[in-house]
């Protein structure tokens, strides 16, 4: 599954979102989110807590009615078909969320119940999500007294039974110990090798990296959407240097103000530099410093990782907020 | 409205249900506790019950017999009497509760006939110190039998029963049927039901928004009218197992005569429950904390019936603004209704007017609940 080149949206995308809107009050919470995600695709949504990811994702599977903007998931929209909507999504909250008081088997059956699960079809079902839980044998065990890992392994088991097309997972790895995490991805990507499209939101950065795309949202807003390579090489605005060079503070000032600079900072003993792509090579920068003064090491393009391009966004986006 | 999702939710339900203590514990003991307690109103522990002995005989034996009372430490002998007016002074002035006469003719009637009585007056108006007071008494009485018995055939080296017969013969005085008793208990049956049906409900909901399952619940396709049956469905069967209990209790433990019919028993009875029980559910709904869903629920249920549904103050002795109040207390219904099954034999057709004002109350109250559960989280 590929994702289609940003911009462009076909009215077959399985998650559309248009101006989506939440106000608690005085309060924004979700501010004009535009997204699009294609059949298959894994997107992550990315952001720190309390950005809006949640509140996004119970819009779009209708849990909590947007203030304004309209959304439809696969193929249904969210305000006039919100049945419609249920019966072809899976949900994972926040918060754990089977029936503690339950057994397994019995939080399967619930659910195949509720979703209508073919009863011929029941028995292949359970069995494919109690071993894709890796809880073979613990059927009869009260689903309270799992750990984490287990916990969400069958709670993905459970928003699955129905084979839903599209699957809005909200941090479904927080709490949970690196090792299950990986595992858990690993299950996400085999339903996205069956078509499933994944909207999936997280505060770990490095999950990012296993997403067809990524959708940064930070107060409410979404400041950025891209593939993970996109974002690292577009991201800043610019392209990255990473130079060597003595005396940093000297290099730091020479700087300030040149014209394609976009943004130079400190990092440990190198100095990260942000110029205009196109404006100024590693040739003009070398120039430029040593007409300083400054002795220059090494000086080579760099990728930022998605941390950086996240806090340069936001803090252009707070900047902007501050002008205007 | 899906068979097969309803199905999945009344199971959970019901699986729930058997696995919560807390709300099998409400569900189960609880009732029992309540029908004791009510039942039995407040004096249930009796001690030091003041009673009174005219003793006419004034023999070793009667002495014996009086000592006995005396020693068991559930009466006190505060006077002793000397003429049948004496006794009921005694018992006007509220001196004692239970007046003991032996006659002065006792222990050789005893001898000549095998058999002789006390009798034993009680002050009624005090229904259940006086039932209980009169229970020990006979307990007391028949260990006298056993022993006048036993030594009977160790002298003549055969067994014998009835050899020495004492019986007591109660009377009660202002209060003579002991009707307080069957007027109240009835009452105490739908008090209750409606502690016990709201209770039960009010937990169901709020139970799912505390754990966080309520969310998982929602963006799943079931309906509300799925959520509300699915819940109420098994919490109706236990209400109604409830009352068969609290109802078996009445006739059995409580001897309130049943003189009706046990279907319209049943109707009133299902009818009553789901409009309990949907109130619950309403509470629940709205309420997302167990505790102050219970609480709640309690406050709604109690007051009304307790106080305005006539279970313990007649409805007609109500100031009339009062009176057009009680319209609107569902129990009352209920109460009149079991009053008239229990001691009056009313068929379906006497009953109609409580009944019909059941039947409205439990469509307004489950048509409501069914609107009252939103898909939403806010």
């Amino acid at each position: 599954m590929s994702a289609p080149p940003p911009g462009t949206g076909s009215a077959d995308d399985a998650v559309i979102a248009e101006g989506l809107t939440k106000r608690f009050g005085a309060f924004t919470a979700v501010d004009r989110v535009t997204l699009r995600i294609a059949r298959g695709e894994v997107m992550g949504f990315i952001g720190p807590n309390g950005a809006g990811k949640s509140t996004t994702i119970r819009m779009l599977c209708g849990l909590v009615e947007p203030s304004e903007g309209r959304a439809s998931v696969a193929g249904f929209d969210v305000g006039s078909q919100s049945q419609a909507v249920r019966e072809h999504i899976g949900y994972m909250s926040q918060k754990f969320s089977l029936y503690g008081d339950l057994t397994v088997r019995e939080n399967l059956r619930f659910f195949a119940g509720i979703y209508r699960v073919p009863a011929g079809e029941f028995a292949g079902r359970m069995r494919y999500a109690v071993s894709m839980a890796g809880l073979e044998g613990q059927e009869n065990t009260r689903v309270a007294t799992l750990a984490g890992g287990w916990k969400q392994r069958l709670a993905l088991g459970c928003a699955i039974l129905h084979h839903p097309p599209v699957l809005f997972l909200d941090e479904p790895t927080s709490g949970v110990e690196p090792e299950a995490r990986r595992r858990f991805w690993d299950l996400i990507h085999d339903l996205a090798a069956n078509g499933v499209t994944t909207l999936v939101s997280t505060h770990y950065m490095e999950e990012a990296e296993y997403c067809n795309r990524i959708a940064l949202i930070d107060r409410g807003k979404l400041i950025a959407s891209g593939s993970p390579g996109e974002l690292r090489q577009r991201g800043l605005g610019g392209v990255l240097y990473e130079l060597e060079c003595s005396p940093l503070g000297a290099a730091l000032e020479a700087l300030r103000g040149v014209p394609g600079i976009l943004e130079a900072a400190i990092f440990g003993d190198r100095l990260h530099v942000v110029a205009d792509s196109g404006a100024a090579g590693t040739a003009d920068l070398t120039g430029l410093l040593r007409g300083r003064g400054v002795a220059v090491g090494s000086i080579r393009p760099a990728l930022p990782t998605l941390e950086d391009v996240f806090v340069h966004l936001v803090a252009r986006g707070l900047e902007t907020r501050a002008v205007g | 409205m899906s068979p097969r999702r309803l199905f999945a939710m009344m199971y959970k339900e019901a699986l729930q249900i058997l696995r919560d203590p807390r709300s099998l514990a409400i569900a189960l003991v609880m009732p029992l506790m309540q029908m004791g307690l009510l039942g039995y109103g407040v004096s249930l522990d009796i001690k030091h019950v003041p009673i009174c002995v005219y003793d006419q005989e004034n023999s070793q034996l009667t002495r014996s017999i009086v000592s006995r009372f005396d020693a068991a430490g559930w009466f006190s002998i505060d006077r002793r009497l000397h003429s049948q007016a004496g006794v009921r002074h005694a018992i006007d002035a509220g001196e004692c509760i239970a007046a003991v006469v032996i006659p002065v003719d006792f222990s050789r009637t005893l001898a000549s006939t095998g058999a002789a009585s006390i009798q034993a007056v009680f002050d009624a108006t005090d229904v259940n110190t006086s039932n209980i007071a009169q229970g020990y008494l006979q307990g007391i009485v028949a260990g006298v039998n056993a022993e006048i018995e036993t030594r009977w055939s160790a002298a003549h080296g055969v067994r014998a029963s009835g050899v020495g017969r004492i019986d007591l013969q109660p009377g009660t005085w202002f209060n003579e049927t002991l009707d307080s008793r069957n007027f109240i208990i009835p009452g105490v049956v739908a008090v209750i039901l409606a502690l016990i049906g709201a209770q039960l409900t009010s937990l169901t909901v709020s139970r799912e928004w505390e754990r966080g399952t309520m969310e998982q619940l929602i963006s799943t396709p079931v309906t509300a009218l799925e959520v509300m049956l699915g819940k109420l469905i098994p919490y109706f069967v236990v209400g109604m197992i409830d009352a068969a209990v609290c109802l078996a209790l009445t006739v059995f433990w409580f001897d309130v005569p049943f003189r009706g019919n046990l279907l319209t028993l049943f109707a009133a009875t299902a009818l009553f429950s789901l409009v309990v029980l949907g109130i619950g559910y309403m509470i629940s709904v709205r309420i997302r904390s167990q505790l102050a869903a219970s609480q709640i629920a309690l406050l709604v249920t109690l007051l009304p019936t307790t106080l305005l549904s006539g279970y313990t103050f007649p409805i007609d002795q109500m100031p009339r603004v009062i009176q057009a109040i009680t319209l609107i207390v569902y129990p009352r219904y209920y109460v009149t209704i079991l009053r008239g099954i229990f001691l009056k034999a009313s068929t379906l057709f006497d009953l109609w007017q409580p009944l019909l004002g059941l039947v409205v109350f439990a469509i307004l109250i489950v048509w409501l609940a069914s609107r009252a559960f939103h898909k939403r989280l806010d």
